[in-house]
């Protein structure tokens, strides 16, 4: 098959002419790739705060946790199967000791690092010591534009902390380094805020779902964005265009009109993956279940080995059923959703999305058996005292010089938002750009990671 | 939409010194570490065109000898062009 060069390169996202002949971009992901294009590496579960939505329900450190060496020897694998960068997460994953071995480790094998911190280790001399690298971006959390909503959901003092930590990479120089929020009922009003935080620093906004993963699963109810607001929080990533990152978070809204910048579809176990702290494979770092783990990088195969033939992730690329959204007119740009946020609700994986801008998801929930077994999330490292119903709680942070002490405590905050596509810059397939951008889209060449 | 900027094709062009290739079952994946950006080439061909760039006085050299016959090569100038807009090309010389 020839293809014409200038529909076969897509390097900025457009609308028109430009479709592939044969098979898109899409259904190359969905059947999987040779290797992922970027996956989530958690490398503690060591936390000193308690966001209530915590993913990876973090907070003390597991003794299994992969040792330098066998994060080196992870280090090489993606080195050598060319996955182009990692997103490191944990917990806090400064708090490793070896956590900026491993960073220069990576970047030296061309194995680009973006990290997820709550920042209170950003120091002005770590922040010019990041900004002098080409190849490593940090995404700060912080889940409200107040302290007041952010740190009912992140813990007493995690604002303030923040906010010191971007001024130190402002001052540094560092341009566009991500500040991440959570989406929730609470922040979503304060979006325009959010967004002016982010560039009086320099930085870009990345939005993300929250998702009833980890400790999420139970405030989900409580926290996740209302209906009645879904819409405007639609119209709000359509005027940004690609100016606020999204990651794979709102392709579930595409029902609402045009698809929205960002990847469109679940790249779980096709394009993206998770390495949990212990070396678990994880299709995906929302879906930390029994379930959708694949394996170990310590198996005899590696994480290669995980990765190509893993009995979960043949599944996974294999054409999946679309179940009751096979008749929604929305599909092609919603595909039914995110397979976390229904799995972790009880919903079956091949139905709406317990979000669906149609309602299906709601009323799907509301006929849920009150007596069937919901999923709970595994691999639980919440720490034991936690309170979970009063909101998050905080454990001192150490400020200063850097622990070299494994273990306990003390430790800044966590990475509780990572999403599995953070930075991906959304492959703008030619052929789903033709069908759902916006000729006049602005922003379009703009990179969205 | 953003005018193209000028592409000249007579010139020595070369991969940024940023951009990292890997090929794909369907042509390959361009990651450029700078602007983080990911761009697709689905064409072997033009795989092979950006990988020797910098073998070659110019892109149109590096387009021949990768077997781009001249009728195809306004294609292949035009998706040149694009990936120098987006900064993963960058002019160059023949080393
Ligand atoms: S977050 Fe949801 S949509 Fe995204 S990869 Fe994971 S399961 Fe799929
Ligand atoms: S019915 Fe399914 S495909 Fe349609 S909008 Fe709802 S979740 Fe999306």
């Amino acid at each position: 098959m020839t293809l014409a060069p200038a529909a076969a390169i897509a390097p900025v996202r457009r609308s028109g002419s430009q479709r592939a002949p044969g098979g898109g971009l899409i259904e190359h992901f969905e059947r999987g790739l040779d290797a992922p294009i970027c996956l989530t590496w958690e490398l503690t579960y060591a936390c000193n705060l308690a966001c209530v939505h915590c993913l990876s329900s973090s907070g003390r450190r597991d003794p299994r946790e992969l040792t330098t060496a066998e994060a080196r020897a992870v280090i090489d694998e993606l080195q050598a199967m060319g996955v182009f960068y990692v997103n490191i997460g944990g917990g806090e994953p400064t708090v490793r000791g070896d956590f900026w071995e491993l960073v220069d480790y990576a970047t030296d094998h061309r194995v680009g690092v973006k990290f997820s911190t709550n920042g209170s280790r950003i120091t002005l001399a770590v922040a010019r010591r990041l900004a002098a690298s080409d190849y490593v971006d940090v995404q700060l959390s912080l889940d409200g534009a107040t302290a007041e909503v952010n740190d009912a959901v992140r813990g007493p003092g995690s604002y303030a902390v923040v906010l010191r930590a971007m001024e130190n990479l402002a001052t540094a120089g560092f341009a566009g380094f991500k500040l991440s929020v959570v989406v929730t009922r609470h922040n979503v009003t304060q979006l325009d805020q959010l967004e002016a935080l982010a560039d009086h620093h320099g930085a870009q906004l990345r939005l993300t779902r929250l998702r009833p993963s980890g400790r999420g699963a139970a405030v989900w109810g409580e926290l996740h964005v209302l209906p009645s607001q879904q819409r405007a929080l639609y119209d709000w990533l359509v005027a940004r265009g690609e100016q606020v990152l999204t990651g794979d978070s709102f392709f579930h809204l595409a029902g609402y009109g045009a698809s929205l910048p960002g990847l469109d579809l679940c790249g779980a176990g096709r394009v993206v993956c998770l390495i949990d702290p212990v070396g678990d494979v994880y299709a995906c770092p929302f879906a930390i279940h029994p379930q959708f783990l694949a394996g170990n990088v310590r198996d005899p195969g590696g994480f290669a080995g995980v990765w190509r033939t893993s009995e979960l992730f043949t599944d996974l690329r294999r054409p999946q059923s679309s179940g009751a959204c096979a008749s929604c007119g929305h599909f092609g740009g919603c595909r039914g959703g995110c397979m976390a946020a229904k799995f972790f609700t009880g919903l079956p994986l091949d139905g709406p999305d317990p979000e669906c801008v149609l309602g299906h998801g709601a009323a799907a929930l509301a006929a849920l058996d009150p007596g069937a077994e919901i999923p709970t999330p595994a691999a639980d490292h919440s720490r034991r005292e936690r309170h979970r119903a009063a909101g998050a709680t905080r454990v001192p942070v150490a400020f200063g010089a850097p622990a070299r002490a494994r273990g306990r405590a003390h430790r800044p905050v966590s990475a509780c938002d990572e999403s599995p596509l953070a930075g991906l810059a959304p492959p703008d397939e030619p052929e789903w750009a033709r069908a759902l951008t916006p000729p006049d889209r602005p922003g379009s060449s703009v990179a969205p990671s | 939409m953003s005018t193209e900027p000028a592409f000249d094709a007579g010139a020595p062009w070369q991969l940024h010194p940023s951009v990292a290739v890997r090929a794909e079952r369907f042509g390959a994946l361009l990651y450029h570490f700078g602007t983080r950006r990911l761009s697709f080439l689905k064409d072997r061909r033009l795989l092979d065109v950006v990988e020797h760039l910098a073998c070659h006085p110019s892109a149109l050299d590096a387009c021949r000898a990768a077997g781009v016959q001249p009728p195809e090569q306004a294609a292949f100038t035009v998706a040149l062009a694009r990936l120098a807009e987006g900064d993963m090309l960058v002019p160059g010389g023949p080393r």
